[in-house]
């Protein structure tokens, strides 16, 4: 359990740093979003000191009290699940991002969970096979993986992408047929959001799961070396088993390693999200910025954070579960 | 017994004369392997751009042809006959023997700012690699050779750094940073900061491995200080982690570089038309395909762990557009859901076409429009 423990402080402490980050950020660097807002309400109209007191509150931002008071409210506001007020779309961030939030997981779950178990098994195979023409394969996963994910979208748009010029077998557009469905548990609805998220989710997959197969085909090549496996073939085991006796160690470092994965899918995603109009929370996070929605901006960031530590805690958890000696030590 | 003394004083000593010393390693050896070749010739050739491109660019990489510039085209579903007013955009130009690459939607000459910004996406990328590689080597080497209190410290501060993703903590600095958009050397910095953690720990690891080793030992017995034993017993001795670390710090900067360049939040290098729409060149998928192409080409050209990319300047910046951005956010705050994307179509994302049948029969008429009104 101390091994645990000892990731969820990690974790907990990472969080604390992204609150602090984006509580400082606005308050510390000079020009204001006070400042921007209230050049915004003048332009419409006189904002007078009451206006400007308005904005201020709204924003979460009283200069009146000193910073230290400002934090702890602002820290406040958070565990009650209060991240401010987005003056673009006039709600609660909480709230939007709430809305946004289940297209952003649900893509990022099915994507991160497909190209992990891809990768594993083409990665296994072409480390077995090595040698052969499984070797083919590294040039394209090397490929992929070299290819920005947002690239790698805009090329699958093009080709594939209804709102491309050539095959327009996808939707590559929006989460769902904003035309000819209404959200709700219809037929066509849910075909529909199925069919508008094959492309992103295709992308992040694609580009993803190169680097896991590169990854797990060397932590198999390595382990294969091991005298277990030798042993294993000694005894005459199908060579099924052997692949599986291999395949299970190989993982291991690859979940140990889990984090820097993760960190790059939702990177990776949120700029997917963008290019597909996907009305995830990277899109939102796009559209906050080009409207200078700070307080949007910095929810989605927190939120975001929250997401991967709570991914990260799920593959610590996970990689205990799967390794007797960190059971032990845990 | 006569002794053959011709064959002792004329025969030279035979064997292979022995090599001087010094030649090995004052003669930098070449390399052989073809890979490492290829490589170092990919990578020389986008050096050379990166000095030279912005002399040998064709057209100034901002400068608008206005002579060919193309009309805008209405958006579908928008003017007459329906209850939105009339929106237009503007239409890049194809490939040409005019414009190689084709043009932007400014009519901007695509392959004169892939030219003039590769110099920025190197300068960038190689300059933060820097900055993270001290930070990380620092952070690491100390980590893992005091031990103790420092390492569980700093190690915490890697393993925070590394749990918080990257991307999402650099769009939030480079957002809020104050002329991020306009100053590389901010954004390299900006960049520094977030991706030096994951060497710092394979450092540290290292580090914690050669610190009980006999020569360490032997140079802590003998006197040596804390800092000489760092710098001259250990340090040496990480150089092949730290140099491949490089590389691909280097990659992951031009990565960063570029994703928060698609964003609008890292300034075009070559300056950037302001006031204008934000429209990205790549934006239309009618558009310059050969553009894309050069860009796979580049992009996928990947050496010892090194890419170049030179699209960064097709994106105007944001900050210079906000202007052009403003009364369209406000705008589009009114309009409701359902329909605002008609309001953002243009000058979101060149995905926004409509998908429905009429906008694609729309589009094709459009395409028309298009190439009548360029001839």
């Amino acid at each position: 359990m101390g091994a645990l423990l000892r990731r969820l402080g990690v974790y907990i402490l990472a969080a604390w740093v992204a609150l602090t980050v984006s509580f400082l950020l606005p308050r510390v660097v000079p020009g204001n979003p006070v400042a921007g807002a209230v050049a915004r309400a003048s332009q419409s109209g006189n904002c007078n000191a009451g206006c400007i007191k308005a904005i201020e509150e709204q924003l979460g931002f009283d200069v009146h009290k000193s910073l230290w008071d400002q934090y702890v409210q602002y820290l406040g506001n958070l565990a009650h699940g209060d991240l401010g007020h987005s003056w673009s779309e006039n709600a609660p961030v909480g709230s939007l991002i709430l809305s946004y939030l289940p297209w952003t997981l649900v893509l990022l779950g099915i994507a991160t969970t497909v190209s992990f178990l891809g990768g594993s098994v083409v990665g296994t195979l072409i480390a077995w096979r090595r040698g052969t023409w499984a070797d083919w394969l590294i040039p394209f996963a090397t490929f992929f993986q070299a290819l920005p994910y947002f690239f790698l979208g805009i090329v699958l748009v093009l080709v594939f992408g209804q709102t491309g010029t050539m095959l327009k077998w996808f939707q590559s557009l929006f989460g769902y047929d904003i035309y000819a469905t209404t959200p709700g548990f219809t037929v066509s609805y849910v075909e529909s959001v199925f069919g508008h998220a094959i492309l992103p989710a295709t992308t992040v997959i694609l580009a993803s799961m190169a680097g896991f197969i590169l990854s797990i085909r060397n932590q198999v090549i390595t382990t294969m070396d091991e005298d277990f496996v030798l042993v294993a073939q000694a005894k005459g085991l199908p060579t099924r088993t052997v692949i599986w006796y291999a395949a299970r160690n190989a993982l291991l470092p690859v979940v140990a390693n889990f984090t820097i994965a993760i960190s790059l899918i939702v990177g990776g995603q949120i700029l997917v999200e963008i290019v597909f109009n996907y009305p995830g929370i990277g899109f939102h996070l796009y559209d906050a910025l080009s409207k200078l929605d700070y307080t949007l901006v910095q929810g989605i960031f927190v939120v975001i954070t929250l997401v991967v530590l709570a991914a990260n805690l799920l593959a610590d958890v996970v990689y205990v579960m799967l390794d007797p000696r960190a059971r032990q030590a845990a | 017994m006569t002794i053959d003394t011709t064959t002792l004083s004329q025969t030279p000593a035979t064997g292979p004369t022995p090599e001087p010393i010094f030649q090995r390693t004052a003669i930098l050896r070449l390399p052989r392997s073809p890979k490492v070749i290829a490589g170092l010739v990919i990578l020389a050739v986008f050096g050379v751009v990166a000095i030279i491109g912005r002399w040998i660019a064709p057209y100034s990489p901002n400068a608008t042809d206005t002579q060919n510039w193309v009309q805008r085209v209405l958006v579908p579903g928008t003017g007459e006959g329906t209850p939105f007013p009339a929106n237009y955009y503007p239409l890049p130009l194809p490939p040409s023997a005019a414009h190689w690459l084709g043009t932007s939607v400014f009519a901007q000459d695509v392959f004169s700012q892939l030219l003039a910004s590769t110099q920025a996406t190197l300068f960038v990328g190689l300059l933060a690699a820097s900055i993270a590689t001290v930070l990380s080597v620092v952070i690491g080497v100390s980590a893992g050779y005091f031990g103790g209190g420092t390492d569980e410290g700093l190690s915490l501060l890697s393993n925070v750094f590394l749990a918080i993703p990257a991307l999402p903590l650099l769009i939030v600095l480079a957002d809020y940073v104050p002329r991020a958009g306009s100053s590389i050397l901010l954004v390299a910095a900006i960049i520094a900061v977030t991706t030096w953690a994951y060497t710092s720990r394979t450092l540290r690891a290292q580090t914690l491995s050669l610190r009980n080793r006999d020569f360490v030992e032997a140079a802590r017995v003998s006197g040596e200080g804390r800092l000489r034993i760092i710098l001259v017993e250990v340090l040496p001795n990480l150089i092949p982690i730290v140099a491949a670390s490089f590389l691909f710090t280097t990659l992951t900067a031009m990565y960063a570089y570029v994703a928060i360049a698609f964003l609008g939040l890292a300034g075009a290098p070559t300056g950037s038309p302001a006031g204008l729409w934000n429209y990205p060149a790549f934006a239309w998928p009618s558009s310059a395909p050969a553009w894309r192409c050069s860009t796979s080409a580049s992009t996928s050209s990947s050496i010892p762990g090194f890419e170049r990319r030179g699209f960064r300047a097709v994106r105007p910046s944001r900050r210079a557009s906000r202007r052009g951005r403003h009364w369209a956010s406000r705008r589009s705050w009114a309009i409701d859901q359902r329909t605002r994307h008609l309001e953002w179509a243009p000058n979101r994302m060149w995905c926004s076409r409509s998908t429905d049948s009429a906008s694609t029969t729309a589009m094709a008429t459009m395409r028309s429009t298009r190439s009548s009104t360029v001839t």
